[in-house]
């Protein structure tokens, strides 16, 4: 089973959020950037579960900077045999995508694994493009996946519930809760991702179809109202009267 | 200009995001507005309420049996062939798999998760997990987007509209759909108005009652934060965050809920929170627009309470 799983950049759950030149850029001074989660926790690690289970060969796949060498290096640590850096900015979704499709294209991948979206952009845009590049079957948002022969059988969180789907390999697949258990990298594994390779591949040209305009942060909540425990009438009134949302 | 509105179905019957889509394109200012809906849906008519000026069912596309390969190649095939200038779907889990599909096919910008109307061709959306809005411009002439559920009302105009069925050439193919398991009954959270929120200040699963109570008295969606879901006191499609679902209904109850950054992630964008907490230093205190400190075990029953006598004089 040759699997690829795409891991991305994303500044830490807790980091705090600026932006500079006249609001069109994210700040990141002094951010901590950190694997996406969905990417590490979900993806990654069910690739690496599927390997165990069954043999073959996981690639990490990065589109970045030489600075998001840290968090490849932590893919391999987790289990990763092998990693690519395609060497570009990721712009934007359908740049990343389509950078992504044309490194994947002649790989003969059975089977590609994303994160459901990554924690700074919140698209869930990537799994579907990349997955209309290749012509490949997509479900998104697993929060499980199984290998039956040339299927896999996935199932994913829907409005109200979830559905079950068997797909023919190979497909694209996005990654959600519930699908693996995070994986600690231990000392042997962070030694051992020293050795293992990393190829950089040159991006190829490709015209943006959106561009950013700027950024705005939401205005701070005016002090929260409180409400006397005993008087549950009020807040009853006040989320009819003054919120009108009752 | 002319707007593809694909309007999801479930078990044939339109869903409220679908109203909300086709009404955002006629709040846009747009004139011809074409609605496209599964095979089986069968009051694809409603639409002409919120301004679809012509509805089409994709024959051989099934609510019940999802494949976004064969579905967005259809619905990318129609805006091609109808000189769509705009595709708009639901940031829905349908949309999220197709509109990105689409966007390739027909070398289109595309913005997800839109969270306004936009200005020309700008269009903005929460990033950051709702800690900022970006603004970004489409440059291509066919542009896609998706919306975020709740982010317009949908606006009746009483209009009537004529539903055909089109052949795309559409077949099932590399995915099969083998179940669906739904919770039958309730609202789903992300299309829900009201949600009434739980987390570990419940201490067991067996008090769940009173939320379930003050949720059936408002018509409300019960969910819950995730130590609750990773307990297993409720099942985790409930369960709202960064990790869970993000949500944005127009009132949020956050009860027992500490108000951890990832908790917050995915519910900040609510319009209005209430935060019932025991611990007047509670986090989520400092996101709420309104709060009660105290014993919620005393205080649920109360509001419970009080909102029947409020809904019994407002009915």
């Amino acid at each position: 089973m040759n699997i690829l799983v795409c891991i991305s950049k994303t500044p830490d759950t807790t980091a705090k959020i600026s932006f500079k030149n006249d609001s069109k850029e994210f700040n990141s001074d002094g951010v901590q950037f950190i694997m996406n989660p969905y990417d590490e926790w979900y993806a990654l690690v069910r690739a690496i579960e599927i390997k165990e289970q069954v043999g073959g060969n996981v690639v990490a796949l990065n589109v970045g900077g030489s600075d998001t060498e840290a968090i490849i290096r932590k893919a391999l640590a987790i289990g990763a045999d092998e990693a690519v850096r395609i060497n570009a900015e990721p712009t934007d979704s359908m740049f990343t995508a389509f950078q992504i499709a044309e490194y994947a294209k002649s790989k003969g991948f059975d089977l590609i694994i994303v994160g459901k979206e990554t924690i700074d952009y919140n698209g869930s845009e990537l799994g579907a493009m990349l997955a209309e590049y290749l012509d490949l079957p997509y479900v998104s948002y697993a929060s499980s996946l199984t290998l039956d022969g040339s299927k896999a059988i996935v199932q994913r969180d829907i409005e109200g519930g979830v559905e079950i789907s068997e797909l023919n390999l190979p497909c694209v697949i996005s990654a959600a809760k519930g699908l693996a258990e995070q994986r600690i990298p231990n000392m042997k594994g962070i030694m051992m991702a020293k050795s293992k390779p990393l190829t950089v591949v040159e991006p190829v040209g490709f015209e943006s179809k959106i561009q950013t305009i700027g950024f705005t942060v939401p205005p701070a909540k005016s002090s929260i109202k409180m409400v006397d425990p005993n008087d549950m009438d009020e807040l009853v009134r006040l989320l009819s009267e003054e919120a009108k949302v009752l | 200009m002319t707007a593809i509105v694909f309007g999801e179905s479930q078990k044939g019957i339109c869903k409220k995001s679908a109203f909300e889509v086709v009404s955002f394109a006629h709040q846009m200012g747009v004139q011809d507005i074409i609605a496209l809906v599964t095979e089986d849906t069968t009051n694809g008519d409603v639409l002409g309420q919120y301004g679809a000026s012509k509805v089409y069912k994709i024959k051989g596309l099934d609510s019940g049996a999802f494949d976004s390969k064969v579905w967005a190649k259809a619905i990318a095939d129609f805006s091609s062939s109808h000189n769509g200038n705009i595709v708009i779907f639901s940031h829905s889990s349908f949309g999220k798999s197709l509109a990105g599909r689409v966007a390739v096919r027909l070398g289109a910008g595309i913005v997800s998760g839109v969270n306004a109307l936009p200005e020309g061709d700008l269009f903005s959306k929460s990033v950051f997990s709702g800690k900022a809005t970006i603004k970004y411009q489409i440059k291509s002439a066919t542009k896609v987007i998706s919306v975020m559920g709740n982010t317009m009302k949908p606006i009746a105009i009483g209009q009537s509209v004529a539903v055909e069925t089109i052949d795309l050439g559409a077949a099932q193919s590399s995915t099969k759909v083998l179940e669906i398991k739904r919770v039958e009954g309730t609202v789903p959270l992300p299309e829900a108005e009201i949600v009434v929120s739980a987390g570990r200040g419940l201490k067991d699963p067996s008090n769940w009652g009173i939320i379930e109570d003050l949720a059936k008295a408002l018509g409300a969606t019960t969910a819950c934060s995730r130590p609750v879901a990773d307990a297993g006191w409720r099942p985790h499609h409930e369960h709202v965050g960064q990790t869970g679902i993000a949500i944005r209904p127009n009132l949020y109850f956050a009860i027992g809920i500490s108000g951890a950054i990832q908790h917050l992630a995915g519910v900040n964008n609510s319009k209005t929170i209430v935060v019932i907490n025991k611990d007047p230093e509670a986090p989520f205190f400092k996101a709420g627009d309104y709060g009660v400190c105290g014993d919620l075990f005393e205080i649920v029953p109360k509001l419970t309470e009080a909102v029947k006598k409020f809904k019994e004089t407002h009915s």
